[in-house]
C-alpha cells in the first residue's frame, strides 16, 4: 500500500502546512481580533488532527519519497500582506490550503473503507468535518471583507 | 414619603402563585412641586432601562418636573425604579444642553446654525459618495432612540444610501439576546412574557444582576418569593448580589463560576437533566432537532469536571440542576454576565437548551427572558438600524430582500445584503484605517462605553474620518467631533418603543426641546432631503413627515413577520398602555408569549438566519439549512467550552470584569445630573475580595491602580462581595463630571478591557481581562460605592462606610383594586 502511506504523509504535511499558516495570518493580522483569534482555534484543531492521524503513520509509515503527489505539496505562508486588500488574499490562500486538507482526507477515507480500517476512517471522518468548519469560516470571513476590500479600502 | 435610594424596590406588595400582580402608584415630583401644582399629564414610559414601565410626565410652566406610574400598565402595574423616579426629567432643564449645532474650525468647536451643520454633513456626504461610493459611510445608533427614527435611519442607509455599514450601542448591550433567539428558534422574539413570574415555581438568573438592572422586574420577584407558595430562586454571578442572597433565601442556589467559564457550568446543567432523564422526550422529538449531538457534546461535563472549570462545588450544581430539573414551571433570566462574557452565545443558547429539553416555554410560568440592557434596544434590532434586515428578515434570502426592495421602491441590488452586516467593532476598524470615512454618532457614548476606550478616541478624534455626534450634551464622544447636532430628548418628541418582553409603549411629546435641539427623526428627515434620495419613480425614498407616519410606514413593513406590528396604531396605543407583539386581526389586543403551539419561525423561507458555527461564527448555507429541514422545530445546539482569550498570568494575575450600579444608567449622561442618583454613587471604584486585598495590603477606600495590558485606571477599592481572584470595576464612569472632579481623568473602566468580541453575536467581551492591582496611597475615607447593593462592603470587614441614602421624597401607595390587564393569564376566567 505505497499510495496510502503516501497520502498519510501528504494529509499530515498538508495539515501542519495549514496550521502554520493559520498562525501566521493569526499574527500577521492581529489588529482584526476576530482573525487572531479564530485563527488560533483553528490552527489548534488542524494540530489535533495530526495528533489524531500519529497512531496511523506508525502502523502505515509515512511514504514521502514517491514523485507523483509530491507536486500537490503547498508550501506554507510564513509572511502576510497588508491591509484589508491583504487580509482577503491571505485568506484565500488558507481556503486553499484548507481545500487541499479537504480533498486528502477524502481520498484517505476512501482508502480507509477498502482496507476496512475502522479507525483511520473514523479520524479521516471527524477531520473532514472539522476541516469543514474551517472552510466555512473561512467563506464567512472572505465575504464580509471582500466588498469593502475590493472598493473603498485605501 | 419614600427615600427610593435608600429602599431601592418600595414597598412590597406579597400575593400567591397564580394570582395576579397588585398594583402600586409611584411617583416623584421635583422639590416645591405639589400633586396640585402639576397642569398636566403626558403619557409615556421610562426610558432608564429596558423594562419599559408605563410612566406619565408631570408638566408644569413647560417643563418636565416630575414622572408617575401608570396603574393600568401591563408592564409595571403603576410601579417606577429609583433611575425612571429621580432620573427622568431633571437632565432635560440642566444648563449644560445643547441648544445649537457646533462645527469644528481650526481644531475647535464652534457655534454654528442648522444650514451650515448640514451644509457640512452633506458636502462630505456627497463627496465621499461620489469618490468611494456608500461602503465609506457608517451610522452608529444607540439603545435609547424612537422606533420611528430607527426605522428611518435603516430606510436612509438600505434604500438611500446603501451601506451594510449600521450598529448600535445595542451590539455592545443587547446583541447576543437576539443572536441566541436565532439560533435556538430561528428568528428574534422573546419567547416569554413578565407575567411568568406570577405561575413559575422556580426563577434562574444567568449573569443578571436584576436587583440593579431592572429595580421593577426584580420587585415583581421578591413579591413572589414573599407570598404564599414562593418560587425558589438559583442565581449564577461571580458576586454575591441580592439575587444570590434571595436564591438562599428561597432554599435554591447561588452558584459563582469563575469569570469566563459559563458555558462549562451551562453545559453541566445541561448533562445532568440528560443523566437524571429530566427530559420531556415526547416533546422534544416533535419540536426539536439535535438532541443527539447535544447529549454528545455536553457529555464530558461531569459536575466534578465542571467544578474544576469553574470553581464551583459538583454538589451546588447537582442541586441546581435538581430544581430546574424537578420544577413544574422555571422562568429564566439573562443578562450582561452572559452577554458581555465568554462565548456569549453558546452559553445564552444553552439556556434555551435547558428549557427546550423540559418542554418549557410557551405556557404560563415556563418561559425564557433574554433581557435587553438598553430601553429602545428591541427596536433596533426590529427594524435594522442594528444592519439586520427589518422585520427580522433575513438578509441571505433573496425573497426576503426583495420584499424589502418593493415596500420602498427601490433596486434590490441597493438594499446591502451581499455579506453579513457590519458589526460595530468592524465599523470602528474601518474607521480607524479611514475606510469608512464617514461615521454618524447618534444618542450615545462610545468614547467611554465601547472596549480599549484610548483607541476609540483615537480613532474618532483623527482626520481619517469625518464624525458626526446627535445629542443632548456635549458627552466625550461629541467633543471628538467634527459636527455635533443637538437633540431633543425623551419627553421633548413623540415616538414609540418595545421592551424587553415584546411590550410596545407610545411616549408623547410632553414640552418643547431647548434652543435649536430638533428630534432625531427630524434631523433624518434633514439630511434626507439634503441628500436627495429618491426611489425609482424618483419620489423620495423616506416618504412620511411625522412620527406617525413613520410608525404606519413601518407596521405596514412587518405585516406576515414574526414582529407584526400591523394591529398597533398610535390611537391604540393611547388606551391601556403596553401591547406586546405581534398585534394583528387574528391578535387584536396583543400576545402575551410566543410558541404557545410549539412551532418556532425555524422554516428555511421563514426564518431570520441560516444559522451559524457557534465556536467559529461560519454561516450555515441555505442547502445545508433546507437539508436540516427544520420546519417549525427548535435547534438544540451545543459547544464544548473554551478558556478565555486573555487568562490571568504572572504579569496580571488578576480577572477584571465590569459592571453597573443601580443608581446609575450607561454612562451617566441623564442619571448623572440627577442629584439623588449621583449622590449615591458620585465616582468610580473597584471591588476587591477580603482575600486578595489583604495578600496586596489594601484597605477599604484606598487609591489603587488597576491595570491591564491595554491601559489603567487609578480609583478607590471597595473591600466587598467579589469572588476570590476578580477585580470589579463599574463602567458608567467617564472623565465628564457633574462636580467637575479633578481626578476623573483615569477611572473609565473601559480603558482596560479588550478589543475582542463573540463569533456569532459580535457581542464585545467587557467580562474578561487579566489585571493587575497596586495601592498607590490611603485614601480620605471608605469608597464611593453604594453600600446597599452588591456593591456593599464585605461581611464581617470593618468599614466606615456610611449607609447609602439621602433620596429625595417619592410617594407610593398600593392600590385597594387591583386593575385588570389584558392578556393576564392571571385574570383570565
Amino acid at each position: 500500500m505505497p499510495h496510502l502511506a503516501t497520502y498519510v504523509a501528504l494529509v499530515d504535511h498538508s495539515e501542519r502546512t495549514l496550521a502554520e499558516s493559520l498562525r501566521a495570518v493569526a499574527d500577521g493580522h492581529a489588529r482584526q481580533a476576530d482573525v487572531f483569534h479564530t485563527c488560533h482555534t483553528l490552527a489548534g484543531w488542524s494540530e489535533r488532527h495530526r495528533e489524531d492521524l500519529a497512531p496511523v503513520v506508525e502502523r502505515y509509515g509515512e511514504q514521502d519519497d514517491v514523485d507523483e503527489p509530491e507536486r500537490l505539496r503547498a508550501d506554507a505562508l510564513t509572511s502576510t500582506r497588508e491591509g484589508e486588500i491583504g487580509l482577503l488574499r491571505d485568506l484565500q490562500d488558507l481556503h486553499l490550503l484548507a481545500t487541499l486538507v479537504h480533498s486528502t482526507w477524502t481520498v484517505i477515507a476512501q482508502g480507509a473503507q477498502g482496507l476496512r480500517d475502522r479507525q483511520l476512517l473514523e479520524i479521516a471522518t471527524s477531520s473532514t468535518a472539522e476541516t469543514t468548519r474551517q472552510l466555512t469560516w473561512l467563506t464567512t470571513r472572505i465575504k464580509q471583507a471582500a466588498p469593502q476590500a475590493l472598493i473603498v479600502a485605501p | 414619603m419614600v427615600d427610593r435610594i435608600t429602599d431601592i424596590w418600595g414597598e412590597r406588595t406579597p400575593h400567591p402563585r397564580g394570582t395576579v400582580w397588585p398594583a402600586r402608584v409611584d411617583l416623584h415630583l421635583e422639590e416645591g412641586v405639589a400633586e396640585g401644582d402639576v397642569e398636566r399629564w403626558v403619557q409615556s414610559a421610562c426610558l432608564l432601562c429596558s423594562n419599559g414601565c408605563g410612566a406619565d410626565i408631570a408638566v408644569k410652566d413647560g417643563r418636565m418636573v416630575g414622572v408617575r406610574g401608570r396603574a393600568g400598565d401591563t408592564v409595571s402595574h403603576g410601579r417606577l425604579g429609583p433611575k425612571g423616579l429621580y432620573g427622568s426629567t431633571p437632565w432635560a432643564s440642566s444648563p449644560d444642553r445643547l441648544t445649537r449645532p457646533l462645527i469644528r474650525k481650526d481644531g475647535e468647536l464652534v457655534e454654528t446654525d442648522w444650514d451650515t451643520a448640514m451644509g457640512r454633513i452633506v458636502e462630505v456626504s456627497k463627496r465621499l459618495l461620489d469618490e468611494k461610493g456608500p461602503l465609506s459611510h457608517g451610522f452608529y445608533t444607540s439603545g435609547q432612540l424612537f422606533l420611528e427614527e430607527y426605522y428611518t435611519l435603516a430606510v436612509i442607509g438600505k434604500a438611500g444610501l446603501g451601506t451594510p455599514h449600521m450598529d448600535g450601542n445595542t451590539r455592545l448591550c443587547t446583541a447576543t439576546s437576539a443572536a441566541a433567539f436565532k439560533e435556538s428558534f430561528g428568528a428574534d422574539g422573546q419567547p416569554g412574557s413578565y407575567t411568568d413570574i406570577e405561575h413559575c415555581d422556580a426563577i434562574f438568573l444567568y449573569g443578571h444582576n436584576m436587583p440593579e438592572t431592572q429595580t421593577v422586574l426584580w420587585t415583581r420577584i421578591l413579591d413572589r418569593t414573599r407570598g404564599e407558595n414562593p418560587p425558589r430562586i438559583a442565581c449564577v454571578d461571580p458576586r454575591r448580589t441580592a439575587v444570590a442572597e434571595e436564591a438562599i433565601r428561597t432554599g435554591g442556589v447561588h452558584l459563582a463560576p469563575r469569570v469566563g467559564t459559563n458555558l462549562a457550568l451551562m453545559n453541566g446543567l445541561v448533562r445532568e437533566l440528560f443523566v437524571h432523564d429530566w427530559v420531556n422526550h415526547a416533546w422534544v422529538s416533535e419540536h426539536t432537532i439535535g438532541v443527539d449531538e447535544l447529549r454528545e457534546t455536553v457529555d464530558p461535563y461531569t459536575p466534578e469536571h465542571v467544578a474544576d472549570i469553574c470553581g464551583v462545588a459538583a454538589d451546588d450544581l447537582r442541586a441546581a440542576a435538581q430544581v430546574f430539573g424537578e420544577s413544574s414551571g422555571v422562568l429564566s433570566t439573562v443578562l450582561q454576565g452572559f452577554y458581555q462574557s465568554h462565548q456569549a452565545t453558546a452559553a445564552s443558547v444553552a439556556v434555551h437548551n435547558l428549557h427546550l429539553l423540559r418542554g418549557m416555554i410557551g405556557r404560563p410560568g415556563a418561559g425564557v427572558l433574554q433581557m435587553n440592557g438598553q430601553p429602545t434596544a428591541q427596536n433596533n434590532r426590529e427594524c435594522g438600524a442594528d444592519g439586520d434586515l427589518p422585520g427580522f428578515r433575513n438578509w441571505d434570502n433573496p425573497e426576503h430582500v426583495q420584499q424589502l426592495a418593493d415596500a420602498w421602491n427601490v433596486d434590490a441590488m441597493t438594499v446591502p445584503h451581499w455579506a453579513p452586516p457590519t458589526h460595530a467593532m468592524q465599523i470602528m476598524s474601518y474607521a480607524e484605517t479611514g475606510s469608512i470615512g464617514f461615521l454618524w454618532i447618534s444618542a450615545t457614548n462610545p468614547a467611554v462605553s465601547m472596549p480599549e476606550s484610548a483607541r476609540i478616541r483615537r480613532i474618532l478624534a483623527g482626520d481619517q474620518c469625518f464624525t458626526v455626534v446627535q445629542d443632548l450634551f456635549l458627552t466625550e464622544t461629541a467633543q471628538l467631533a467634527d459636527v455635533v447636532l443637538p437633540a431633543a430628548g425623551w419627553g421633548e418628541k413623540t415616538g414609540c418603543f418595545t421592551n424587553v418582553n415584546r411590550v410596545v409603549h407610545l411616549s408623547e411629546q410632553a414640552v418643547q426641546p431647548p434652543g435649536e435641539a430638533r428630534s432625531d427623526l427630524d434631523i433624518f428627515l434633514m439630511y434626507a432631503d439634503s441628500m436627495g434620495f429618491t426611489d425609482r419613480d424618483g419620489a423620495p425614498v423616506v416618504k412620511w413627515r411625522t412620527a406617525e407616519e413613520a410608525f404606519d410606514a413601518w407596521a405596514i413593513v412587518t405585516a406576515g413577520r414574526p414582529v407584526d406590528y400591523t394591529g398597533l396604531s398610535y390611537e391604540k396605543l393611547r388606551g391601556p398602555s403596553g401591547i406586546p407583539w405581534p398585534a394583528n386581526a387574528e391578535h387584536p389586543d396583543g400576545t402575551d408569549r410566543l410558541y404557545t403551539d410549539g412551532v418556532f419561525p425555524t422554516d428555511t423561507d421563514y426564518c431570520e438566519t441560516y444559522g451559524h458555527d457557534l465556536i467559529t461564527g461560519g454561516a450555515v448555507s441555505e442547502q445545508e439549512h433546507r437539508a436540516m429541514a427544520p420546519g417549525g422545530r427548535a435547534f438544540l445546539k451545543g459547544a464544548p467550552y473554551t478558556p478565555a482569550h486573555e487568562t490571568p498570568g504572572d504579569d496580571y494575575p488578576l480577572l477584571f470584569t465590569t459592571g453597573r450600579t443601580v443608581y446609575q444608567f450607561h454612562t451617566r449622561t441623564k442619571t448623572g445630573r440627577a442629584r439623588s442618583l449621583n449622590q449615591a454613587a458620585p465616582d468610580a471604584w473597584v471591588e476587591l475580595s477580603p482575600t486578595d486585598a489583604a495578600e496586596l495590603g489594601i484597605n477599604e477606600g484606598d487609591w489603587v491602580r488597576v491595570e491591564s495590558p491595554r491601559g489603567a485606571i487609578e480609583v478607590r477599592a471597595r473591600i466587598g462581595r467579589v469572588t476570590p481572584g476578580a477585580v470589579f470595576a463599574p463602567f458608567h464612569y467617564g472623565h465628564w463630571d457633574p462636580d467637575d472632579l479633578t481626578d476623573a481623568e483615569h477611572r473609565s473602566a473601559n480603558e482596560l478591557t479588550m478589543t475582542v468580541w463573540d463569533p456569532v453575536s459580535k457581542q464585545p467581551t467587557f467580562k474578561t481581562a487579566a489585571c493587575r492591582v497596586t495601592r498607590l496611597r490611603a485614601g480620605e475615607g471608605p469608597a464611593p460605592a453604594p453600600t446597599n447593593t452588591a456593591s456593599a462592603p464585605a461581611p464581617g470587614t470593618p468599614t466606615r462606610a456610611p449607609a447609602t441614602g439621602g433620596g429625595a421624597a417619592t410617594s407610593s401607595h398600593v392600590l385597594d383594586e387591583t386593575p385588570h390587564y389584558a392578556l393576564d393569564p392571571s385574570q383570565e376566567i
